[in-house]
């Protein structure tokens, strides 16, 4: 099994005829994603590839092709309405890759997808993936393979690297996913890991967080007083200065809230095994596993 | 709910300046007294003279505290006025220099409040703070008298209703006028922040006049940088000469860069992973010189631009490039790295890490140029330091 997509993910990809959009469909075609339709407004009626049918809305596409994920690649200012075009069309999974969305746009776009009960995974992020069944996203088919680990993080190489060093170790993954960097998001930390938990086939979770915000320290609480699966985490971050933005929005710390120390403090209280470096990942996951 | 500021979004952003905050303020309609910026200390002077009375003088830098560092002073007239801003010009505050002074007209005050929106992570909302301690750090405040800081999340879907604005009003006062007319600055406030693309904006002092007026004395924004793209307008006030000089060439040049003071130059793609190779180089006994992240979808005109600021800084002895490539092409990396050190021939060794994406080619590219290229992360971190270090890896 697997989390959130599997065989039978039917993807309609947000953005198809873009730069970004059809390299990506292209990729996710090739590993074997079930990639059904696409959507460019004024592209209705044309083919991706000659093979993916092109709809001027998800409307469309969700009624002639029975996607149920979508995927999307728009720009930032378009991202907000292409996410709530999505859950209005009845797609039960949306995954925004976009990065650059404004906040704001996403204090309207949270508690719209809340209520229609529409799952969301970003934005900016590199998306999610069941090794060897679907891929949603932009993370590199190559450095996973199927096992037993479950991975949930905020940031995108930083996964890669992780997924990299496992899977060399021979520790093959359930499902990935990289909730996202910035400070208003859908799907979070908790979210995958009570997924995570539920999932027959994963025995045991890598969580990757990194400095700003409550996010880890809340999700290693969940950890100690809702999870039987053991649990590995990392914290990015240990040397940032504080007060200084390190890329993602989500990624600062103010005062004393969010910094590294604090987070991998958190893990250690609450019995998560907690990684040095990014390698140690796996010599703790080799000792959970026993 | 609780909220400190240390939970606020205020990641990728624009600072403006006080000065610019004001206009934006005034525009929507907060009461706020007159004033103008002078960039010499006979501008601040012919001012105040225009003003008549007592007048503030105010530096105007990104930098709190502005008060205490001795930015913010009284003067009875003209003449005094241009020698507190002959003081004031010029000088350092946190480490950024004075070029600007705002001055008004110095205002009887009553009593001062706070009146703030936040974009707050944990709600997911803009969250009002109101208190009736103004004039002094929220900070502060939330720390001695948390009883005195009233919070209010607002669903941006429904705005700032009116007896939500009420509600806020009848917190910092008790004269009825006196809550309609903050009741009206909290609306215009409101609408100021989400028509600017804000993540804070903040007046503190709000004031009341022994009149029973109530003014906005003073005005802070911070801007998403998200929003820049469709607010030309607002992109317009970033004021460079405010910024590190090395910053500002990194984003014109699109990457992510933050100067720190270790001597271990790192080039990385992602923010995670150039946080978790700074990590490391600490871990194995060295200081990383900085954060640069060239971001996904690397050019080689990036990787060029991201030399030259790295190799711009004399404390750096060893350059550290950590590229896992999944958007982001190897070959284009190593290209970049070939066309960077043939025009300006590198000074200081380099370990460079590459996986990913087309790293054959980016392998070929780089050994057929003289550079040899690593796969793995920690000892490419471990050669890096030792190079800086001069100790043996």
């Amino acid at each position: 099994m697997s989390i959130f997509i599997d065989d039978n993910t039917r993807l309609v990809v947000q953005g198809i005829t873009g730069r970004d959009g059809s390299f990506h469909s292209k990729q996710m075609m090739e590993y074997g994603t079930h990639v059904v339709s696409g959507v460019t407004p004024g592209k209705g009626g044309q083919k991706f590839e000659n093979s993916v049918p092109i709809f001027n809305t998800v409307y469309e596409a969700v009624r002639e092709t029975g996607a149920n994920t979508s995927v999307i690649y728009v720009p930032p200012v378009g991202a907000a309405d292409a996410m709530m075009e999505a859950a209005d069309a009845g797609i039960e999974l949306v995954v925004c890759i976009t990065e650059g969305v404004p906040v704001l746009d996403m204090t309207f776009v949270y508690p719209f997808m809340k209520e229609k009960g529409v799952r969301l995974l970003g934005p900016n992020c590199p998306g999610l993936i069941s090794p060897g069944k679907s891929k949603v996203g932009i993370i590199p088919g190559r450095i996973c393979t199927p096992g037993p680990i479950g991975l949930v993080s905020r940031s995108g190489t930083l996964t890669y690297e992780l997924v990299y060093q496992m899977t060399r170790a021979g520790m093959g993954q359930t499902t990935c996913v990289g909730i996202g960097g910035d400070p208003i998001n859908g799907t979070n930390f908790i979210d995958c890991l009570s997924a995570f938990e539920r999932d027959p086939d994963t025995t045991a979770v890598v969580m990757i967080g990194e400095i700003g915000g409550t996010d880890e320290q809340e999700a290693a609480k969940f950890v100690k007083e809702k999870m039987t699966k053991p649990v590995v985490g990392f914290i990015a971050g240990q040397t940032a200065p504080p007060g200084r933005r390190m890329g993602h929005a989500g990624a600062i710390i103010s005062g004393s809230s969010g910094t590294a120390l604090e987070k991998m403090q958190a893990f250690e209280e609450h019995g998560l095994g907690v990684a040095e470096r990014p390698i140690d990942v796996v010599g703790l996951l080799k000792e959970r596993m026993k | 709910m609780r909220l400190a500021r240390g939970q606020a979004i205020t990641g990728a952003k624009l600072n403006i300046h006080e000065y610019q905050a004001k206009e934006i303020f005034r525009s929507h309609g907060v009461p706020i007294p007159p004033g103008d910026v002078a960039t010499t200390p006979e501008e601040a002077e012919s001012i105040a003279r225009q003003f008549g009375g007592t007048v503030v003088v105010k530096a105007q830098v990104h930098a709190g505290g502005r008060g205490k560092a001795g930015g913010v002073k009284l003067a009875k007239t003209a003449q005094e006025a241009k020698d507190v801003a002959s003081k004031i010009l010029g000088m350092k505050i946190k480490g950024i220099t004075v070029e600007k002074v705002l001055v008004t007209p110095a205002a009887d005050i009553a009593t001062e409040a706070y009146v703030g929106i936040i974009l707050d992570r944990v709600s997911k909302k803009p969250v009002f703070m109101v208190s009736p301690a103004g004039g002094i750090e929220i900070e502060e405040v939330a720390a001695t008298t948390p009883e005195k800081i009233m919070r209010l999340p607002i669903d941006s879907r429904y705005g700032l209703r009116g007896y939500q604005a009420m509600e806020l009003g009848f917190f910092l006062y008790s004269d009825v006028k006196q809550v309609r007319a903050a009741a009206t600055i909290m609306q215009d406030l409101y609408h100021a922040f989400m028509d600017s693309g804000a993540s804070l904006a903040e007046i503190n002092p709000l004031v009341t006049t022994p009149a029973g007026e109530v003014l906005a004395l003073d005005a802070k924004m911070v801007i998403d940088d998200n929003e820049l793209a469709r607010r030309p307008s607002i992109a317009a006030l970033r004021d460079e000469s405010s910024e590190d000089p090395s910053e500002v060439a990194a984003r014109q040049a699109n990457l992510t860069f933050i100067k720190l003071d270790g001597n271990v130059g790192c080039i990385v793609n992602g923010a995670g992973l150039a946080m978790a190779t700074m990590d490391l180089v600490k871990y194995y006994g060295g200081d990383p010189a900085n954060f640069l992240d060239i971001g996904g979808s690397s050019n080689p005109e990036k990787v060029v631009s991201a030399l030259r600021i790295i190799t711009s800084d004399p404390n750096v002895k060893a350059i550290l490039f950590n590229i896992f490539g999944g958007i982001t092409r190897t070959d284009d990396v190593a290209n970049g790295i070939v066309t960077a050190t043939k025009a300006n021939p590198l000074k200081v060794p380099i370990v460079i890490r590459l996986t990913g994406t087309n790293e054959e080619i980016a392998v070929k590219i780089l050994t057929a140029n003289g550079f040899s290229a690593m796969t793995d992360m920690d000892e490419a971190v471990k050669k890096a330091v030792a190079l800086a270090t001069g100790k043996a890896a």
